[in-house]
C-alpha cells in the first residue's frame, strides 16, 4: 500500500507542472499585456519608455525564464496581485474556497444518500417496467442542466415562507444550522442529477453481483434473502461506486461554479466570473490554478480510497 | 445497413433517435419559418403567458418564446455538432499517433491529455472563453478542446487493444503498409466506440454551451440560445415562470435524446460498459 501511495503521489507532479505551464502560457495569449492594461488607452509610450516599462515589470527576459520565475513565486504562495484591487490574489481566493468546497461536499453527500438507498430498493424488484424506468431516470439525471434545476427550485419554493433564506451568506463556523439551510437547495440542484446516476449504477451492480457463484453458494447454505443481500451482495456491489463518484468530481465542481451564480453565493465560481468580466487575469489565473489543483487532489484521493478498499488494485 | 438492423433491437436508442430527428427538423424548419420574428420586440406583449397566439408565451421584450427556442435549437445543434467534430477529429488524430505509432510521442501526448483532464470541463471552457473572447466560433473551439482528450484516450486504448490481434498482425506479415492497415483494418474496427463517445459528446456539448451562455460567456444576446434565454429569464422567473421553464425543457429533452441514443447503442455493443459515463 505504501508503495502504491508513493507511486500515485509522484505521478501527480508532472501533471501539476503541466497544468502550471498551460495556465501560464494561456494567460500570456491574452491580447493586451499587463503593461498595456497599466498604461490604459489614453497614454502612448515611446519605444524607449516601453523598454523601461518591460524592465520594471520584469518582462524583458526570455519566456522560459519568466515561467520559472513565476513558478517559483507560485510555489512560495505568491500568486500575484489583482489588477482591480491591487490586493494579493491568493488570500481572496482562499477566502472563497470553503463555500465552494462545502457546496461540493454537500452535493456529493446528497447524491449518495439519495442514490444508494433508491438503487438498493429498486434492485429488490426486477421487472421490465422498473428496468426501463430506472434507466430513463438515470439518463435524465445526466441530462438536467444543474442551473435550470436550481431555477425551478427557486420558482417552486420561493412561495414557501423562509424556505429559501434571504440575506448574506452565513459561514458554517458562525451558524451551522443557518449555513446548512442556505446550502440545502443549491446542493440538491447539483446532487440530484448525480444521485440518479448513482442509483442506476447501484442497481445494475447489485443485479450483476447477484448472478455470481458466491451468492448462489450463500443462498444454497440456506441464508436468508436479507443476509445474502446485505452481507454478501451489497459490499461487493458498492465498491465501484467510489470510482463513479470520483469520475464525477468535475461535474460537482463545475456544478458549484454555476449554482453559486444562481443563488448568489460568494464562492470561487462567482469570483472566477467576476475576474473574467473585469479582465482581472492574475485573479483568474490564481482561481484556475487552485481549482485544478483541488481537482487533481480529489482524483488522487479517489484512487487511493479505492485501492484502500479493494486490495486487488494495489497489485496491478 | 447492418448498423440500422442492429439498432432496431434497442427501443431506447430508437426513442433517442426520434427525439434527435424531431429537434433536427425543428432546427431546419427554423431557418425558413418561425411563427414570429425571434428578434422582433413588441412592448405591447411583454411577458404574456402561454396562449393560443404565443404558444409558449413571450419574454421581457415581447418576443415569442417558441420562435426563439426554434432558432436556439439550430444554434445549439450547430455548436454541439461542430464542437464534437473538432473534438473527435482532433482526438482520433492524437489517439492514432499515440496508439498506433507509439514511442516517445505517445508518452508526451498522454501527459498532455492528463493535463487537460486536470481541469473541470466547465472551468476549462470558461478559461478558454475568457482568453479567446465571447464569440460564437470561440464557443465551438472551447468546447472542442475540452472534449478532445476523451476521444484521444478512447482511440488510443482501442487501438492498443486490437493492435496485437491476429488479423492485424497477419496484415503486417503479408506486407501491408502502415497506413493501409490503419485505414482498412484498425479504424473500421474501433468505429463503434467512437460513435458512442460522439453521441455522449454531443449531449455534453449542449449542456456545456448552455452553461456558458447562461453565465454570459457563450452566445451573446439578442441572439437566442437556450442558455442565455434562461439567464435573462432569471430576473422574471417568479412573475413569468414560463420564460425559465420552456428553454430548460428544450435542453433537457435534446440532451436526453442524445443520451438515450448513446446508451442504447452502448448496450448493443458492449453491455458491460453501460455504467460508465
Amino acid at each position: 500500500m505504501k508503495k502504491y501511495i508513493l507511486k500515485r503521489l509522484l505521478s501527480i507532479i508532472p501533471v501539476l507542472l503541466g497544468v502550471s505551464i498551460l495556465v501560464f502560457f494561456l494567460v500570456r495569449l491574452i491580447p493586451g499585456s499587463a503593461i498595456e492594461l497599466f498604461l490604459g488607452t489614453q497614454v502612448e509610450a515611446t519605444p524607449e519608455q516601453m523598454e523601461e516599462l518591460k524592465r520594471i515589470f520584469g518582462e524583458d527576459k526570455p519566456i522560459p525564464i519568466l515561467y520559472l520565475e513565476w513558478l517559483s513565486r507560485i510555489l512560495k504562495g505568491d500568486f500575484g496581485y489583482s489588477l482591480r484591487t491591487s490586493r494579493p490574489v491568493l488570500p481572496d481566493i482562499l477566502n472563497r474556497l470553503p463555500l465552494s468546497l462545502e457546496l461540493t461536499f454537500f452535493s456529493l453527500f446528497l447524491s449518495i444518500i439519495i442514490g444508494i438507498p433508491l438503487g438498493i430498493l429498486s434492485s429488490l424488484k426486477q421487472n421490465p417496467i422498473i428496468n426501463i424506468l430506472i434507466r430513463i431516470v438515470g439518463l435524465l439525471g445526466l441530462s438536467l442542466p444543474q442551473f435550470w434545476l436550481a431555477t425551478l427550485f427557486v420558482i417552486l419554493f420561493s412561495s414557501i415562507e423562509g424556505f429559501i433564506p434571504m440575506g448574506n451568506f452565513v459561514p458554517f463556523s458562525k451558524n451551522p444550522l443557518m449555513n446548512i439551510k442556505m446550502l440545502f437547495l443549491p446542493s440538491l440542484a447539483i446532487g440530484l442529477g448525480l444521485g440518479a446516476v448513482v442509483m442506476r449504477f447501484t442497481r445494475n451492480n447489485i443485479l450483476e453481483v447477484l448472478q455470481m457463484d458466491y451468492i448462489k453458494t450463500a443462498k444454497a447454505k440456506g441464508l436468508s434473502q436479507r443476509v445474502v443481500l446485505f452481507k454478501h451482495a451489497l459490499r461487493n456491489a458498492l465498491l465501484p461506486i467510489v470510482t463513479v463518484l470520483g469520475f464525477n468530481a468535475g461535474y460537482l465542481l463545475g456544478g458549484a461554479i454555476v449554482i453559486e451564480e444562481v443563488f448568489a453565493l460568494p464562492g470561487m465560481g462567482r469570483l472566477a466570473l467576476y475576474a473574467i468580466f473585469q479582465r482581472d487575469y492574475p485573479l483568474l489565473q490564481g482561481i484556475v490554478l487552485v481549482i485544478s489543483f483541488l481537482f487533481v487532489l480529489i482524483n488522487l484521493l479517489t484512487d487511493l480510497l479505492y485501492a484502500f478498499i479493494d486490495p486487488r488494485i494495489r497489485y496491478e | 445497413m447492418r448498423f440500422f438492423i442492429k439498432l432496431s433491437k434497442s427501443p431506447i436508442a430508437i426513442v433517442g433517435l426520434f427525439i434527435i430527428i424531431f429537434y433536427l427538423s425543428m432546427a431546419i424548419l427554423g431557418i425558413f419559418w418561425t411563427p414570429y420574428d425571434p428578434l422582433e420586440m413588441d412592448y405591447n406583449k411583454v411577458l404574456k403567458p402561454p396562449s393560443l397566439e404565443h404558444f409558449l408565451g413571450t419574454d421581457e421584450f415581447g418576443r415569442d418564446i417558441f420562435s426563439r427556442i426554434m432558432v436556439g435549437s439550430r444554434i445549439s445543434i450547430l455548436i454541439s455538432l461542430s464542437a464534437t467534430s473538432i473534438a473527435s477529429s482532433l482526438g482520433i488524430f492524437l489517439g492514432v499517433i499515440s496508439g498506433f505509432w507509439g514511442g516517445r510521442l505517445d508518452n508526451l501526448l498522454m501527459r498532455v491529455v492528463d493535463v487537460l483532464f486536470s481541469f473541470p470541463p466547465l472551468l476549462l471552457a470558461m478559461f478558454i472563453m475568457a482568453i479567446l473572447g465571447e464569440r460564437t466560433y470561440n464557443v465551438i473551439i472551447a468546447i472542442g478542446i475540452v472534449y478532445t482528450p476523451q476521444f484521444a484516450r478512447l482511440v488510443r486504448a482501442s487501438i492498443l487493444s486490437i493492435k496485437n490481434l491476429d488479423f492485424v498482425q497477419s496484415a503486417f506479415a503479408i506486407g501491408g503498409s502502415k497506413l493501409h492497415i490503419l485505414f482498412r483494418h484498425i479504424l473500421p474496427n474501433i468505429l463503434v466506440p467512437i460513435i458512442v463517445q460522439a453521441s455522449l459528446c454531443l449531449s455534453l456539448a449542449i449542456l456545456l454551451e448552455s452553461a456558458l451562455s447562461f453565465l454570459g460567456l457563450g452566445i451573446q444576446p439578442p441572439y437566442p440560445s437556450w442558455g442565455n434565454m434562461l439567464s435573462s429569464a432569471r430576473r422574471f422567473m417568479l412573475i413569468a415562470p414560463w420564460t425559465a421553464i420552456f428553454p430548460g425543457l428544450a435542453i433537457v429533452f435534446l440532451v436526453l435524446g442524445f443520451n438515450l441514443f448513446g446508451d442504447g447503442l452502448r448496450d448493443l455493443l458492449d453491455p458491460r460498459l453501460r455504467n460508465i459515463r
